[in-house]
């Protein structure tokens, strides 16, 4: 591990297991916006570790800040901390400082597309935005649409667009935005991402707190297994259990290796003369994040017996987020659709040699 | 809790050098090779095969140059497996050796040992069986009761060992016998033995000196495994590998370099290949679904073996690492013939028809026994429980 990586893990881990609390959690589930967490978190440097220095950052890797959301995800931290980082990483991409405070990320859909328009010296925006995290509590919206073939990257303050609330399973905002020729207070041109970026990276943000939420939840289930007691002795002393749980591990690692994967790639292919397939291992980390969430989220459950279904344990807080987030941007099967075709594109014979392009 | 680790690699250049010489070499030496019989993996052995990989350097490439080898980063070794796994190249006959055999004598074996057990090794030229299980010792191997008794100049062996791989075509084995009974500790009084069953012209040792071999056919009528029978079998003390009733921590340091290898996720390969040439004559949503979800696993389980491969190589123990990716890699391996059978609807048959019928009738059979070999699931689950803290 890197220096800055060790540094920005002991961080965040430092900070959210001291300042998440379960009744920060319970909190946040009814709209309250946890303010000192936030602060904390922007203080100490870890919502925009992608940022370049052009645009006032320190231009860490997709491997450095991969350990921020997986922090992230393993406290269930209740704030848009994976969504600000890419949303400052995209107004870098498009040569844009961001602005500090939580950002959220929002393009239209695959058929409708946020168009953006300029008016004399201004740019708008229009179109509908669904299930955009955290879109009525951030302060600005960082949207993306096509421009001349090329990615436009736009901020928009809040007040500026309709917002209709929603929440997934774990109540964590999900919002419809309206953008109704919206005023784009800054914008650029992203050389080199795709048209669906946001649909492709968020998709990334969830596999990597996936991770770190099933980290959580195998943790979790050990403690429990040691604690309770059942026939004389702790269940985690019967074989039946531990072959469960050794499978829960199992997939926490896969998970992990297959971001870690994920994100040398995207580090590759903005290093490299050469061109990186980095999207084949983004959506290879969607597809298996996605299977694992629902697998070692039963073994967990089976694991906590009754005392998990409560809402008095914290087991929910990481199954409910690991539930929404295996659908959000775009479902394992998806992502493994996607795959699949590009797979029998490269064709049989050439698959090995497109694995092992990226050593 | 943060009870493993799978940290990002970076292969050094030289590996990629390799790997472009590796695929060279098969398409002049493996090209021809059906995918029957790509399918049998690193169980598919051809003596030719090996002697022309031993005369590129590429067995016992780590090893020193002394005892005929390269002495190449481990990364390297990893990539030429990979390669030779991939194309399904017949590496059986030296598979062994190569990955532990030779390892274990470097490690613990004399001067006089490594002169003699070594360099045939790297020239494609000496063969290595494995002789540990026996009829009433399986997972648990501490129970061994073949004896190795002291007498003048050196052991008698008296016992019998089960699923040997190779046993009536490999020169050597390597043994695990008893050679003191200890009430308090089953782990004490086991010892490693370097057993000749050649000589080096490849003139069978065996009978002679009171070792037996019977062959046994696995369900699918092939006859790999065997039956090896000691009958006063005399050994030289010159054949005791390491120290004399430490051979328990001997074999499980040995074991660490057979769990995590590309062998542990690759195996069943050739049916990945033949689906996705099936899926393009036939495509379908669900065939892409099914085959992204497979790469998918692909993808992961190499990042995690490359990992385990660089923890060998900064000469960390990734015990629980390599059950992690053993226990994963036999699960995969294991459920791709059922998944091909979900998206094509084709038989599988024994030898005749397409390829993929072929390799799915042999896959579906082969494929039970990957979470036999080298430890079963139970075991390796065992261990990683014990890495969480669970026992």
């Amino acid at each position: 591990m890197s220096d800055i990586r060790k540094m920005l893990a002991e961080t965040v881990n430092r900070l959210l297991a001291d300042i998440v609390t379960t009744e920060m959690l319970v909190d946040a589930e009814q709209g309250i916006w946890p303010k000192e967490l936030w602060q904390a978190v922007e203080e100490n440097g870890l919502t925009m570790p992608l940022v370049s220095s052009d645009n006032g950052g320190v231009g860490c890797t997709w491997l450095d800040a991969m350990v921020v959301m997986h922090g992230a995800g393993h406290y269930s931290a209740p704030i848009p901390l994976a969504e600000t980082i890419l949303a400052t990483w995209l107004l870098d991409q498009a040569g844009i400082q961001p602005p500090m405070g939580p950002l959220s990320i929002a393009s239209g859909s695959e058929s409708q597309a946020l168009q953006f328009h300029q008016e004399s010296d201004t740019w708008h925006v229009s179109g509908v935005a669904k299930r955009v995290p955290w879109g009525g509590q951030v302060e600005q919206i960082v949207v993306t649409g096509m421009s001349e073939g090329k990615l436009r990257v736009g901020l928009v303050k809040q007040g500026n667009f309709g917002v209709e609330n929603s929440q997934n399973m774990a109540r964590e905002p999900r919002d419809t935005l309206t953008f109704d020729n919206a005023l784009v207070s800054m914008t650029g041109i992203a050389n080199g991402l795709p048209e669906n970026a946001v649909s492709v990276y968020g998709s990334l943000l969830r596999s990597i707190q996936i991770g770190g939420a099933l980290e959580r939840t195998l943790s979790e289930s050990v403690l429990y297994a040691n604690d309770r007691t059942q026939f004389g002795k702790p269940i985690g002393k019967f074989q039946a259990v531990q072959q469960n749980l050794a499978q829960l591990a199992d997939e926490v690692a896969a998970v992990g290796a297959a971001s870690t994967a994920a994100c040398a790639a995207i580090d590759l292919a903005f290093s490299s003369k050469e061109e990186v397939d980095s999207l084949f291992r983004i959506a290879a980390a969607k597809a298996r994040a996605s299977e694992a969430a629902g697998k070692a989220s039963s073994i967990a459950h089976q694991a906590h017996g009754a005392f998990g279904f409560t809402y008095e344990h914290i087991l929910h807080f990481s199954t409910r987020r690991l539930w929404s987030w295996r659908a959000e941007y775009g479902s394992g099967d998806f992502w493994a659709e996607m795959l699949g075709r590009r797979v029998v594109e490269i064709g049989a014979d050439q698959l090995w040699v497109h694995l092992t392009a990226t050593d | 809790m943060q009870t493993f680790s799978f940290d990002p690699v970076e292969m050094p250049p030289a590996a990629a050098t390799l790997r472009e010489e590796a695929r060279e070499f098969l398409k002049e030496h493996n090209a021809s090779r059906k995918p029957l019989d790509r399918a049998q993996s690193w169980s598919g052995a051809d003596p030719e095969f090996s002697r022309k990989m031993g005369a590129q350097g590429w067995i016992g490439m780590v090893w020193p140059k002394k005892y005929g080898g390269q002495e190449r980063t481990s990364f390297e070794r990893y990539v030429m497996l990979e390669e030779m796994l991939v194309a399904g190249a017949p590496v059986g006959a030296h598979w062994i050796a190569d990955r532990q055999s030779g390892p274990l004598l470097l490690n613990f074996g004399t001067e006089e040992q490594r002169q003699k057990y070594l360099p045939p090794v790297t020239r494609g030229e000496m063969f290595y069986c494995i002789g540990m299980s026996e009829p009433d010792s399986g997972s648990d191997l501490a129970s061994v009761r073949t004896k190795a008794t002291k007498v003048d100049g050196g052991y008698l062996i008296n016992g019998r060992k089960i699923w040997t791989s190779n046993a009536d075509k490999a020169h050597t084995m390597i043994a695990l016998f008893r050679t003191r009974t200890n009430e308090q500790n089953r782990h004490d009084g086991l010892s490693q033995f370097v057993v000749d069953l050649r000589d080096s012209n490849g003139n069978d040792l065996k009978e002679k000196n009171g070792i037996f071999v019977r062959p046994i056919s696995s369900m699918l009528g092939e006859k790999h495994f065997n039956e090896v029978t000691f009958e006063d079998a005399f050994l030289p003390d010159t054949a005791l590998v390491g120290s004399e009733h430490n051979g328990w921590s001997q074999v499980m340091a040995e074991l660490a370099f057979e769990r995590s290898g590309p062998e542990r996720y690759l195996s069943s390969i050739q049916l990945v290949i033949q689906m996705i040439k099936a899926l393009k004559d036939s495509p379908s949503p669900q065939g892409y679904t099914a085959i992204g979800r497979l790469v998918a696993h692909l993808v992961t389980l190499r990042q995690m073996s490359v990992s385990v491969a660089g923890k060998l190589n900064a000469g960390e123990d990734p015990a629980l690492e390599g059950s992690i990716v053993k226990d994963l890699g036999a699960i995969f391996e294991q459920e791709i013939p059922t998944i091909a059978q979900q998206i094509f609807s084709v038989e599988p048959t024994l030898g005749d028809g397409s390829d993929l019928e072929q390799v799915l009738g042999f896959l579906i059979q082969n494929s039970v026994s990957y979470s036999l070999r080298g430890g079963t699931r139970e075991i390796l689950r065992g261990i990683i429980a014990r890495g969480l803290g669970l026992r």
